[in-house]
């Protein structure tokens, strides 16, 4: 794990690898578990995966609130360590900062692939677009999560202080960012239009915190691919690291 | 001076109850609420709070969201009820959720208002509610203390400018020009309270001069927090004073001791049911701070960190939703039995705090009947209340 100061931070960043720049957000919770798919990752390009203030142990300062504010953090990583022609990968909660990050500047993207992303809302003032992870049960939250949870669930007894802290800052900074307007920004379908680079966006077929559906509209107002991963909710990358390493490394390639 | 004693009713609605398991908040669905039946009990619950202005107690009300433990939603709205009913008692909201509602400025006018027409009688809590009031506020739980701490400065500074407007353009509030109408009777404004129920949080009250309402810490855990309270206060200069602490105690008193015990058991219904709630909205993230919440992972307990820790004497602990008065009494929630009962009571777990000058007192709760209510605050009055004029 690298330190990378940056405005002011230290942000806790993942490099490994070696070929073209791939930049992965994680989501909200399980960052973690996303190291099989970043090692298969890996072996193609050169990942870029930074812990988000407030996250695992990377401070925030205290004026740091919005998911803008990331997305110019990361502005200033790109431009830090000269990355060009970068495939930009989002999941769920980092995928909403990925088209915060696109939508200010593409200047040095290539491509953009969002997993079951949040971000948007496309439905009316009645309708729940994205699941309330905080008002279900937590078995429900997991059954809409994974299709098979407990292959994935860390015993968390086991983690040592430093993992407990980083978890548990994770779903802290989550509510900070996420918590209202619930998980998205009320203006960012607006400026969707300003992506024109390649994107794809990928989904788990059983995805019960954001439907398929919601994925396919994301993927209309982008103008971008849309593939269903199966055997896999609503964290594809993690309970199918392979298909999903393969469908990014694909795409990536074929617009080459 | 002597102890001052305070009732407190949760204004519950309790004919709800028994239709009820898994959750007494949030979720419930509002059509088990009868306004016919909640009228009654509204008038019912104003009633004996007015009585309590002839009896020598003083009146604390609070505020619960979307629940059935509490139908007091809006703690300003009884107490401006009583403001006019009552002439002499003071009023004590502890209180308003400043941190979960999105308008200090509100908060200002409505407590001055009730400061002024009870000719300054108010006593203005400010709480930061509990984590199951996040939802129906939908407010950011990750960011709820300061919002808090923004709302008290704003909202004193608010009470205390007299010239005309001021600008705040603060983190969470802003407003271009601040001038609230009418300026409270008190000078510079109410006593300022707020309820603690760790050591961290007394010592931050101390620290800024707020009286402290404990509530159901019981006889192993109040002695810290209070004396925490008492070194936080002496540390930033100020006297460690008795009546900058309070202590809630159900109280049951009858003319026997199986009547006021009857009396303390329905009551107690209170501490049974206010606990019952989805777990889901028991620890939402970032109201408790993140390494506390890595230590609960540790145990597996994330999801359910509101457990009871309500101990008796010898360090048993006490299942809340199950006690009984005998256990209740041991551990320090409930005083109960004959005046001399209550009063023995009383006094032992003063002098093994180290003392404390307000007593909030709950003589309603769950389904005891009005007459008993009646009873329980008369004979209280009567016969307990003039003992505690050394105490304080």
């Amino acid at each position: 794990m690298e330190r990378i100061e940056l405005s002011g931070l230290t942000v806790e960043t993942l490099v490994a690898g070696n070929g073209p720049p791939l930049l992965f957000l994680h989501g909200g919770d399980y960052v973690a578990q996303n190291r099989p798919f970043l090692d298969r990752l890996a072996q193609h390009f050169r990942v870029i995966a930074p812990r988000h203030p407030g996250f695992g142990a990377t401070p925030r300062p205290a004026w740091f609130r919005t998911v803008g504010d990331i997305a110019y953090l990361y502005l200033n990583l790109i431009d830090r360590l000269d990355l060009k022609d970068i495939v930009l990968v989002g999941h769920s909660f980092g995928g909403w900062l990925a088209m915060e990050l696109a939508i200010r500047s593409q200047a040095r993207l290539g491509r953009v692939v969002l997993v079951d992303s949040v971000g948007v809302k496309f439905g009316g003032r009645e309708d729940r677009d994205i699941a309330d992870i905080y008002a279900l049960p937590a078995d429900e939250v997991l059954r809409r999560s994974f299709v098979l949870p407990d292959r994935i669930l860390p015993d968390y007894g086991k983690l040592d202080d430093a993992e407990l802290l980083a978890v548990s800052r994770d779903r802290e900074a989550t509510a900070l960012y996420g918590w209202k307007p619930y998980m998205h920004n009320p203006a960012l379908r607006h400026w969707l239009h300003r992506v024109t680079v390649p994107s794809l966006v990928l989904w788990g077929e059983q995805d019960g915190i954001v439907t398929p559906a919601y994925g396919e509209q994301l993927a209309a107002a982008l103008k971008a691919r849309f593939i269903p991963i199966g055997g896999a909710a609503h964290f594809p990358q993690i309970e199918q690291p392979e298909a999903t390493a393969t469908a990014v490394a694909s795409f990536a390639e074929e617009n080459r | 001076m002597a102890m001052q004693v305070w009732q407190f009713s949760e204004m519950a609605y309790h004919p709800a109850w028994d239709q009820l398991s898994d959750t007494y908040r949030v979720l419930v669905p509002s059509r088990l609420f009868d306004p016919k039946v909640g009228a009654d009990l509204y008038h019912r619950y104003l009633d004996e709070w007015a009585m309590c202005d002839e009896l020598g107690i003083n009146i604390m009300t609070n505020e619960h969201h979307a629940t059935v433990t509490c139908a007091d939603s809006v703690c300003t709205i009884p107490m401006a009820i009583l403001a006019r009913e009552t002439k002499k008692v003071r009023l004590l909201a502890l209180g308003m959720p400043i941190g979960n509602r999105n308008d200090p400025i509100r908060i200002a006018e409505e407590y001055s208002m009730i400061d002024v027409i009870s000719r300054g009688r108010l006593e203005m809590g400010f709480v930061k509610g509990v984590p199951f009031e996040i939802s129906p506020a939908n407010t950011n739980p990750a960011d709820l203390t300061e919002r808090f701490w923004e709302a008290h400065d704003l909202i004193l500074k608010a009470m205390t400018s007299h010239d005309g407007p001021f600008n705040w353009e603060g983190t969470h509030y802003q407003y271009r020009s601040v001038n609230v109408w009418p300026r409270p009777y008190q000078e510079p404004h109410p006593p300022v309270w707020t309820p603690v129920g760790s050591e961290g949080s007394a010592r931050e009250a101390a620290a800024r001069g707020i009286t402290i309402g404990v509530l159901n810490t019981g006889w192993v855990r109040t002695p810290a927090i209070f004396q925490a309270y008492r070194d936080s206060a002496a540390k930033a200069g100020r006297e460690p004073r008795k009546d900058k602490l309070a202590y809630m105690a159900l109280i049951g008193v009858g003319d026997t001791r199986e009547e006021g015990w009857r009396r303390a058991d329905q009551i107690l219904g209170y501490s049974r049911t206010s606990g019952i709630v989805a777990p889901q909205f028991v620890n939402p993230p970032g109201y408790i701070p993140a390494v506390a919440n890595a230590q609960l992972m540790k145990i597996g307990g994330a999801g359910q960190a509101r457990a009871t820790r309500v101990q008796t004497k010898d360090g048993r602990p006490v299942n809340a939703r199950t006690m009984q008065v005998e256990e209740a009494i041991d551990a320090g929630l409930v005083f109960a039995g004959t005046p001399d009962d209550v009063w023995d009571q009383l006094k032992a777990f003063y002098d093994h705090v180290g003392g404390f000058g307000h007593l909030l007192m709950m003589a309603q709760g769950g389904h005891i009947s009005h007459e008993d209510t009646v009873a329980n605050l008369t004979l209280f009055s009567k016969e307990v209340l003039p003992r505690l004029a050394d105490l304080g």
